[in-house]
């Protein structure tokens, strides 16, 4: 642990990076031990946005306690509330309608959408360029739009509830997305020009924040993370939940390691997520959009686990159930700390102008970090 | 054989640059690609399930449908709904639940709609309004039913 900020024995400089820093993406602090311009040590300090989530969701019941997990990977909230209904569904064996199945899966990957877009323009603000950012929040208000439609509200929806999905979708859903569809294949081509081509933002990548696949499995890493490194580790494959395993996509993964291959992995993921739509789109089946439930939930005594793949990674929630109204325990384990745990090794020996792309290419939301 | 690789590394810079440049000058002559909406001046049309804040619906007689069951209270996570409820006795000698006033803490809501999923009776809705700053705090919490309104008839 460093108390102090200043010089070390040796004479190296020990700075602070955030917790107010524009490219730490919110109250991230990082405490780098700097030898000239090379890092020697990052050390990420965590609890400036800890809100005890875990401990808010005891005291409120199964029906309440969804809402919330909204505000902790507030850019996939989505899956979040997927996550949590799908352990509700699991402790009370309720058989979820296919056709809420199928409005799950489509809201869900339209998150991910928004959420890769969102980190491809903030990406871009952290080796740089400024463009991107006004690029993708283009496409990423088109999603907003149809999520507004559709649940009610923008970025936490709450729209799961235990038992399917809390209305049904907008009569106009099925044209908005198809207009998306044509308007983003049209325009994923500049992402290429403008980005990826670009040879400043390859030198920037290329080799820069390397992690074997070893050890970002040892660093618990899930998600594009570990994919980059060349592990299969999505979720949707693994452990299908919720029809996955009835629909056509592939696992991207990428072998590089670095910066580059972790950028890949998430452009390519885009494309993906827009064929699980396409096939999706036309074939949602007819039924109910949720499953009759007692008003009152109350799941019997035991433990439940259930894990889903958020734009992030892994995310896994645990419940421990008393049989009573709220649940006794509940742990989340989220994508974003195990990743970020990871910084240290990605960056360390490398420049720090370095450590901020590195840290771009790991998309951190810290309110799913700290909870 | 290090100048090759120089001026090769600039020429490559350049013509990045120029691809990327080739974009931005496109918007510039494109503007009906533009999509800011002016926003205090031109207002976007909301779409009907927009959570706004909660509201009760009246119908034009000054009446409203909720019995007062507290289900929306016990349903909110946030204590945002304080229903406060009375005794009526009706003509037959009976006792029966009525409501008194409906008190709503916009302050403390997160609009997850769980109230409206909740009511039995769709006493209450979601309105499209989103502009809800104000001075004093005091004026966020609201009584949603109307003075002297009544309970419809048929409504149980």
């Amino acid at each position: 642990m460093i108390e102090e900020v200043g010089t070390t024995t040796e004479g190296d400089l020990i700075i602070n990076v955030g917790p107010q820093h524009p490219s730490t993406h919110g109250v991230l602090h990082l405490v780098i031990t700097l030898n000239g311009e090379t890092v020697k040590n990052v050390e990420p300090r965590l609890g400036y946005i800890h809100r005890s989530i875990e401990k808010m969701c005891e005291s409120l019941t199964y029906r309440q306690f969804i809402y919330v997990t909204s505000r902790m990977d507030y850019l996939s909230s989505h899956i979040n509330n997927q996550a949590c209904a799908l352990v509700v569904e699991k402790a009370l064996k309720i058989e979820v309608p296919e056709r809420a199945q199928a409005i799950r899966v489509l809201m869900a990957e339209l998150t991910r959408m928004a959420s890769h877009l969102l980190w491809w323009g903030a990406l871009g603000m952290d080796v740089g360029a400024f463009t991107p950012f006004f690029h993708a929040f283009r496409e990423r208000e088109l999603i907003n739009d149809i999520m507004e439609e559709t649940c009610g509200t923008r970025l936490t929806m709450n729209y799961m509830v235990p038992g399917g999905v809390m209305a049904d979708l907008h009569p106009d859903f099925q044209k908005k997305v198809k207009e998306f569809i044509t308007m983003f294949k049209s325009k994923i081509d500049e992402y290429d020009t403008l980005v990826t081509g670009n040879i400043i933002f390859q030198n920037r990548m290329k080799g820069v924040g390397y992690i074997s696949g070893e050890d970002a499995l040892s660093y618990g890493c899930t998600g594009p993370v570990l994919r980059a490194s060349g592990v299969k580790c999505d979720i949707r494959k693994l452990a299908p939940y919720d029809g996955y395993d009835k629909l056509q996509f592939e696992e991207v993964i990428e072998t590089g390691g670095d910066s580059y291959a972790r950028y890949l992995v998430r452009m390519r993921e885009l494309k993906q997520s827009l064929s699980i739509i396409e096939q999706l789109l036309d074939n949602i089946p007819e039924g109910d959009f949720q499953a009759k439930t007692k008003a009152v939930l109350k799941p019997p005594k035991g433990e439940f686990y259930t894990r889903v793949e958020t734009a992030r990674g892994e995310l896994g929630v645990y419940v421990i159930s008393e049989g009573g109204l709220t649940p006794y325990r509940i742990k989340f384990r989220s994508p974003g700390f195990s990743n970020l745990s990871a910084l240290h090794h990605m960056t360390k020996g490398s420049k720090i102008g370095d450590l901020v792309a590195t840290m771009g290419t790991l998309d951190l939301v810290i309110p799913d970090i700290d909870r | 054989m290090f100048l090759a690789d120089y001026i090769k590394s600039v020429y490559n810079g350049v013509t990045s640059l120029l691809k990327g440049m080739r974009m931005t000058g496109y918007y510039f002559v494109h503007p009906k690609e533009i999509i800011t909406q002016q926003y205090p001046e031109v207002k976007q049309v909301l779409p009907e399930r927009f959570r706004g804040e909660v509201v009760m619906t009246h119908n034009e007689n000054n009446e409203h449908r909720c019995t007062g069951c507290t289900a929306c209270e016990l349903a909110c996570p946030n204590a945002t709904i304080k229903v406060v409820t009375r005794f009526d006795i009706t003509p037959d000698g009976k006792k029966k639940k009525a409501l008194e006033t409906f008190v709503y803490h916009l302050e403390l809501c997160t609009l997850c709609n769980l109230c409206i999923a909740a009511c039995p009776t769709d006493a209450i809705r979601m309105a499209q309004t989103f502009e809800h700053s104000v001075y004093d705090r005091k004026l966020l919490t609201k009584r949603l039913d109307k003075p002297g309104s009544k309970l419809m008839e048929g409504v149980e």
